[in-house]
């Protein structure tokens, strides 16, 4: 990384000053580099990549940091090794035009070599310095020197010659690598390391459980600090690619940015509308709840945002998935075609989980996603135990966070009690955990989806029922009632029942109204009688009192006229008021 | 074959003692072993140091029988004439060897 020497050129009254090798991960894991202007031994068992490490150091140096290399081959032929570098996409042939990278074959053959008397390796000097010369070499590979020892037989001479000559390499400041093959007890069968003391590299090729890993370690590094554990390393189309494994520092940036899942009612159910940006969802359940579909629309709601997505498979081929989308609604191939989606398939036992790992780091620094899934990490597990794959997890979430890509692995969860503990060994490290879970009623399956847990931001806590239709995944508020949750069908004829029961209970208030209206006017028609009859019997009443009050006013007239007429005096007076008064009346 | 010139190359990288030491036992051998017979070229890398390369030259002093076949190579500041002479297949090999 540029970024690092320059660091580095600031400190160097302090520190190292380091050349970085261009290898991706080593930089990472040395800090910076190789050291400048020193020998470095890199040493390993036959076939553990050697020769290809120490090229790419030579190769992209001259590729990428404009320092033209020297690589001297002891074992193999300039054309040999071009064309066995040539699937790596080195192009020797042309470097060594543009006077950038310069090979040469020294042979030694012990039939034609006769010693005798005293001499030394100042042909090897003038030719290496020439070399160094001519094309102003700032790196230097000897592959592999120990062939001198094979070729040569007066041991103190070499043995001094070599101590010359990494003081000459020193001198020269160039920085070098000496590539040794690993000795029976020692870290080189010919104690290169005593000469080399600066920065040791060991490879190693490993097998376990017929999986084969490649691992290096830096034994020694003198004067800085280094990655001490082994790393996992992989060789293939791209050269060399080393992992980390333990730059676990928690200080990554985090953002704020929602990054939705394609399917809005499970956005809906998140507080923030989406998972956060660089985020890790994990998405378990059993089989055949729809995992990889869930994914696969999460994938291809990036691709329709113009995002980059890189889709792991390690259960289906592409092909596979791609033909399995469509059945409900998805193009996945139109995404693959624009170049937004890739898809990497491979099975998990094609190599170990480290080997995986690098794998994956390699694909996501190629082509830089946003959005990245794993389908199916449980798959994983079948080349190793669950607390190994958790570590890779571990790791490989911690190398997404930092890149700020957000990451979905699905995880088949099997229909028991243990399984959780799969899930939960994961759960802990993901930021977000959905979880879709059968719901057996009246004999059929239903998806019920849960939001286990949202980091950072209000989830729904309510099952949703999770249903996949021909034009996507949709999620469905489920029926909750004194029955319980129901799904499905079940679902479907309890909001039948509801509405056929709402019809019912209007009709039948209906009918009760108008009764109501009916008895209403039976009441008042009761009481219109009733009224009737009271008046007439008001008028009987009023009858008897007025026959009763003429019957007095007659009895008082004729008892007045008795009287009159026993008097006989006043009669006509009274006459007079008695008609007046009848007049009133 | 004793008829044969022998085409000797002195590979040597500037003067030094074992450069010196080797240029004068060679031609001493030759004096003795291969009177007109035989051309020796001196090659300083020092001077032409593009040169090493061709021959595959590693040690200095190196001696390089060009002519004839084979190609012998002999290093070292030729103090041993036995191993010379064997190695420029002017005597035979030891059996035993």
């Amino acid at each position: 990384m540029p970024s690092k020497t320059l660091k580095n050129n600031k400190r160097s009254l302090t520190t190292l000053a380091k050349t970085p090798t261009g290898i991706s991960g080593l930089d990472e894991v040395t800090m910076g580099g190789l050291p400048k202007g020193r020998p470095s031994l890199i040493c390993g068992g036959p076939g553990c990549g050697k020769t290809l490490f120490s090229l790419e150091f030579i190769v992209r140096g001259a590729q990428e940091f404009g320092e033209p290399g020297v690589f001297i081959a002891f074992e193999e032929k300039a054309d040999e090794l071009a064309t066995n570098v040539a699937s790596l996409g080195f192009d020797l042939e042309k470097l060594q035009q543009e006077k950038k990278l310069k090979i040469d074959y020294i042979h030694i053959d012990k039939s034609e070599i006769e010693e005798t008397g005293e001499y030394d390796l100042e042909g090897l000097f003038i030719r290496l310095g020439h070399a160094i010369d001519t094309i102003g070499a700032k790196r230097v590979v000897l592959d592999t020197i120990e062939n001198l020892f094979a070729g040569l037989s007066n041991q103190a001479i070499l043995r001094a010659e070599l101590r010359r000559l990494f003081q000459f390499l020193k001198d020269k400041n160039v920085t070098a690598i000496i590539t040794g093959e690993r000795g029976e007890s020692s870290l080189t069968r010919q104690g290169l390391e005593e000469y080399v003391s600066d920065c040791v590299i060991l490879l190693d090729h490993r097998i376990i459980e017929q999986v084969s890993t490649r691992r290096l370690r830096i034994v020694k590094y003198r004067g800085s600090l280094h990655g001490t554990n082994e790393y996992p390393f992989l060789i293939d189309e791209d050269g060399i690619a080393v992992l980390p494994v333990t730059s676990l520092l928690l200080d990554k940036e985090v953002s704020s940015d929602v990054v939705l899942s394609g399917i809005d009612a499970l956005d809906k159910m998140l507080g923030r509308g989406g998972f956060f940006k660089g985020s890790s969802i994990l998405m378990s359940g059993t089989a055949g709840t729809g995992k990889t579909s869930v994914a696969a629309t999460f994938a291809d709601a990036a691709c329709k945002r113009k995002e980059h997505c890189l889709y792991f498979a390690f259960e289906e081929s592409p092909q596979q998935i791609v033909r399995n989308m469509r059945s409900i609604g998805l193009d996945l191939q139109r995404h693959v075609d624009k170049g937004y989606l890739q898809f990497h398939a491979s099975r998990p036992t094609l190599f170990g989980l480290e080997m995986h790992l690098v794998a994956i780091h390699k694909a996501i620094r190629n082509f830089k996603p946003s959005v990245v899934v794993l389908d199916p990490i449980t798959n994983l597990i079948t080349v190793s135990t669950i607390s190994e794959v958790k570590s890779m997890l571990i790791r490989l979430i911690d190398f997404l966070q930092q890149e700020q890509i957000t990451v979905m692995f699905t995880a088949l969860s099997l229909n028991n009690v243990i399984d959780q503990q799969t899930d939960e060994g994961v759960s802990s490290l993901v930021d977000a955990w959905l979880m879709i879970k059968d719901i057996e009623m009246n004999g059929e399956r239903n998806r019920g989806l849960y939001i286990m847990k949202s980091r950072g931001m209000k989830h729904s806590n309510q099952v949703r029922e999770f249903v996949i239709t021909d034009q996507g995944l949709d999620l469905i508020e489920v029926y909750v009632g004194p029955e319980g949750v129901l799904t499905g069908s079940a679902r479907e004829t309890q909001m039948l029942l509801e509405e056929t029961g709402e019809v019912l209970h209007t009709h039948a208030v209906g009918r009760k109204d108008r009764e109501i209206v009916r008895k209403r006017k039976v009441l008042e028609a009761k009481i219109e009688s009733l009224r009737s009859e009271f008046e007439s019997t008001e008028e009987e009443l009023n009858k008897v009192y007025i026959e009763e009050e003429i019957k007095r006013d007659v009895q008082q007239q004729n008892r007045r006229k008795m009287s009159d007429i026993r008097t006989g005096k006043k009669a006509a007076e009274n006459e007079r008021s008695q008609s007046s008064q009848k007049k009133k009346k | 074959m004793a008829k044969e010139i022998y085409e000797l190359r002195l590979y040597i990288a500037g003067q030094t003692a074992k450069s010196a030491t080797a240029l004068r036992n060679l031609k001493k051998y030759c004096e003795e072993h291969l009177l007109d017979q035989y051309s020796i070229e001196i090659i300083d890398l020092l001077k032409n140091p593009q040169l090493a390369e061709g021959d595959q030259i590693l040690a200095i002093p190196t001696l390089v029988k060009k002519v004839p076949e084979p190609v012998r190579k002999i290093i070292g500041d030729l103090s041993n004439e036995e191993k010379v002479l064997v190695g420029l297949d002017i005597r035979p090999r030891p059996s035993a060897n």
